[in-house]
C-alpha cells in the first residue's frame, strides 16, 4: 500500500474532493479543452493574460483523481506567474512525473506540485497528471485546439 | 460438477502474484488467458509441423494445411453453420464486421439507404458502419436501450423501414452483459427482407452458438475472447450471399488463374483469405473451442451465471456502488460506478491488490452518455474465476472506498 499512499497523498486527495478554481472565467483571454481519450477525462482551462502574466486561471471538467487534483494544483500554483515561467514549469513537471531527476532547487520550486513525483510509479497515469498541463501549452499555443495526451 | 480448480491448473499464467497478491484477473471481456491445450498446440505446430499452407506438394505444408482446413471444420461445427465453406478466416470480429461492410454491403447501400444498429454496440460495430454510411451519403439508425441496459425491441418495427439495407447488432454487450433476444430480432428484420449480422464476440465464450438456428445472415468472433490467440477470428456468411460477395483484399491464395488482363477469382472461402493467413492462430483457434467444448459450454454458462449472481449480490451490498446494466438476462460481465471516485483511481488501487479488472468507456462511449457517466469498472468473469476471487475482489473495492476516503 505505500505506493498507493505515495500517489493519493492527502493534499491530491483534497484538491480532488475540493477542486480550487473549479469555474469558468468571464471574460477570459485564452482558453483550451483537453481530454484523454484513454479514460475520458476532460477539462476545459480557462486563463486571463495580461502584460504576459497569468493574472486569472482557472478550470472545470471531470476526470480521476490524479488528473483533476493535478489541474487544481496547477491553476494555485501559475496564478501570478509569467508565460515564460509557465512553459519552464510545464517541462519540469513532466520530468517529475516521468521520474527524470530533478535537483533539490528545482524540486523547492514546485512547492506543492512534488506530491505528484508519486506518479512515476505509475506509468499508465502519467498521462492523467499531465493533462492540464498539456491543455495549458495547446491554450497559450493554439487556444481553439483540444489537447490530447495520446 | 464443474471443477474450477481442474480448470485453474490449465491456465499457468494464474498461478502468479502481482505486487505480492495472487493475481485475479478478470479483465475477461477484453481478453482471455490461455490454456496450456491451446499453448501446446501452438508450440507442437512450430516444433514440428509448420509450413505455408495450400501451396506446398511436401510432407509438412501437406500436414499444416489438414490442420488449418479441420480448424476450420472445428469452428464450423462450433457455431453449427451448414458447411466449413462459410468459414473465413479473419484477423477478428473487427476485420469480420469491415469485411462485411466493404464487400457486402458497399456494393448494395445507396445514397439514402441506412443501416440499422443499437445503442450498445462496441464501436467496431459501429464505426465501420458509420464510416461506410458516410462514404455512400446513407444514415445510420439507432435502436435505442432501457434504463437496465435492454434493448427496446418495442421500437424495432419502426425502424426497419424500406431503407434498411443491414441490421447489426451484439449477442451480449461488453460493458453490460445484456444478452440480447437475437432470434426475435433476426426473425423481425428478414419479415422485411433486412439481412443480419450479429457480433459474437463477447457470446460466442458464454453461450452455446447455433447460427443455423438464429438465421443470421453473418456472425463474427474472435477467437482471443474464448481462451484462444489473438490475430486470429472468424467470419460465417450463409453459403449463398458469399458467393455473391466479391472479393476484399487482393492477394496471393484467393485466386485460380492470374494474368495482366483479367483475374479468376478462387471460391469460397479462399476468396476472402488473401495472403499467408495466420495459420497457428487458427489452429490455436480451433484447440481452444476444442477445450471449451471439452468443458461444454452450457457447463460454463451455469457455472458463471453462479459467480455473476454472487458478484452481484455482493456488490450491491456495498454502499455507493452502483451496477451498470440490469438486464434481466446477463452473462458474466458486471460494470459499476463508486460514489465520488473515478474508476481510473479504482482501477489503479484494485490493481495493488493484484485484482486486473478494466476501466474506462469499454470502447463504447454511446453507453456511457446514454448513462450520463465517462467510464465504468468492469468486472468481467470466465470459466476459471472462483467465489474466492469474487471476495478478494470485494475486498478490493472496499480497500478502495477506504484510502479515496
Amino acid at each position: 500500500m505505500s505506493e498507493l499512499r505515495e500517489l493519493y497523498q492527502e493534499v491530491i486527495l483534497d484538491h480532488n474532493k475540493h477542486p480550487r478554481n473549479f469555474k469558468k472565467l468571464d471574460p477570459y483571454s485564452h482558453h483550451a479543452k483537453g481530454h484523454n481519450p484513454l479514460c475520458g477525462d476532460k477539462l476545459e482551462l480557462f486563463l486571463n493574460i495580461v502584460d504576459d502574466v497569468i493574472q486569472d486561471i482557472s478550470f472545470v471538467g471531470s476526470g480521476c483523481a490524479i488528473s483533476t487534483s493535478s489541474a487544481s494544483l496547477m491553476t494555485q500554483f501559475l496564478k501570478g506567474k509569467t508565460l515564460a515561467e509557465a512553459y519552464i514549469f510545464f517541462e519540469q513537471f513532466h520530468d517529475l512525473v516521468t521520474g527524470l531527476p530533478l535537483s533539490d532547487a528545482t524540486l523547492t520550486g514546485l512547492g506543492k506540485l512534488a506530491v505528484f513525483a508519486g506518479v512515476q510509479e505509475f506509468p499508465a497515469r502519467v498521462k492523467c497528471a499531465s493533462l492540464s498541463w498539456h491543455t495549458l501549452i495547446n491554450a497559450l499555443e493554439v487556444p481553439t485546439e483540444t489537447a490530447q495526451t495520446e | 460438477m464443474f471443477d474450477v480448480q481442474a480448470v485453474r491448473a490449465d491456465f499457468p499464467i494464474l498461478q502468479q502474484e502481482v505486487y505480492g497478491k495472487p493475481l485475479i484477473y478478470v479483465d475477461n471481456a477484453a481478453s482471455t488467458q490461455k490454456p496450456r491445450q491451446v499453448i501446446d498446440t501452438i508450440s507442437q505446430l512450430y516444433l514440428h509441423d509448420y509450413a505455408n499452407v495450400h501451396r506446398g506438394v511436401h510432407q509438412l505444408s501437406q500436414r499444416t494445411t489438414k490442420s488449418y482446413e479441420q480448424a476450420r471444420e472445428t469452428v464450423q461445427k462450433f457455431i453449427h453453420a451448414q458447411s466449413s465453406r462459410e468459414i473465413v478466416f479473419v484477423r477478428g470480429a473487427t476485420e469480420a464486421i469491415n469485411l462485411v461492410a466493404n464487400s457486402f454491403l458497399e456494393p448494395r447501400l445507396n445514397p439514402g439507404d441506412a443501416i440499422l444498429i443499437s445503442e450498445m454496440e462496441h464501436h467496431s460495430n459501429l464505426i465501420p458502419w458509420q464510416l461506410l454510411a458516410n462514404r455512400r451519403g446513407a444514415q445510420l439508425k439507432i435502436l435505442p436501450m432501457t434504463t437496465s441496459g435492454e434493448l427496446d425491441l418495442t421500437q424495432l418495427s419502426q425502424l426497419l423501414t424500406p431503407q434498411v439495407k443491414l441490421l447489426a447488432v451484439t449477442q451480449m454487450s461488453n460493458s453490460l452483459g445484456t444478452i440480447n433476444a437475437v432470434e426475435t430480432i433476426i426473425s423481425a428484420a428478414h419479415a422485411q427482407g433486412v439481412p443480419v449480422l450479429i457480433d459474437g464476440a463477447q457470446s460466442i465464450t458464454h453461450l452455446p452458438v447455433d447460427v443455423q438456428k438464429l438465421d443470421c445472415d453473418f456472425f463474427v468472433f474472435s477467437g482471443h475472447k474464448i481462451y484462444g490467440p489473438s490475430g486470429i477470428g472468424a467470419l460465417y456468411a450463409k453459403a449463398a450471399i458469399l458467393t455473391e460477395m466479391p472479393p476484399w483484399q487482393g492477394g496471393g491464395d484467393m485466386i485460380l488463374n492470374v494474368s495482366f488482363e483479367k483475374t479468376e477469382f478462387n471460391e469460397i472461402p479462399y476468396r476472402f483469405e488473401a495472403g499467408t493467413p495466420n495459420i497457428a492462430g487458427a489452429i490455436g483457434l480451433a484447440a481452444a473451442l476444442d477445450y471449451v467444448t471439452q468443458l461444454g459450454i452450457p457447463e460454463i454458462a451455469a457455472y458463471e451465471r453462479e459467480l455473476l449472481d454472487l458478484a452481484t449480490e455482493q456488490f450491491t451490498a456495498i454502499e455507493g456502488l452502483q451496477v451498470i446494466g440490469t438486464a434481466a438476462n446477463k452473462g458474466s460481465i458486471l460494470s459499476f460506478t463508486l460514489n465520488g471516485i473515478h474508476p481510473h483511481d479504482v482501477g489503479t488501487i484494485m490493481d495493488m491488490e493484484g485484482v486486473a479488472v478494466r476501466t474506462g468507456h469499454h470502447c463504447t462511449q454511446p453507453v456511457m452518455d446514454f448513462y450520463q457517466i465517462p467510464a465504468t469498472t468492469r468486472v468481467s468473469l470466465a470459466c476459471y474465476n472462483t467465489p474466492a476471487e469474487i471476495e478478494g475482489i470485494v475486498q478490493a473495492i472496499l480497500k478502495t472506498k477506504e484510502l479515496m476516503g
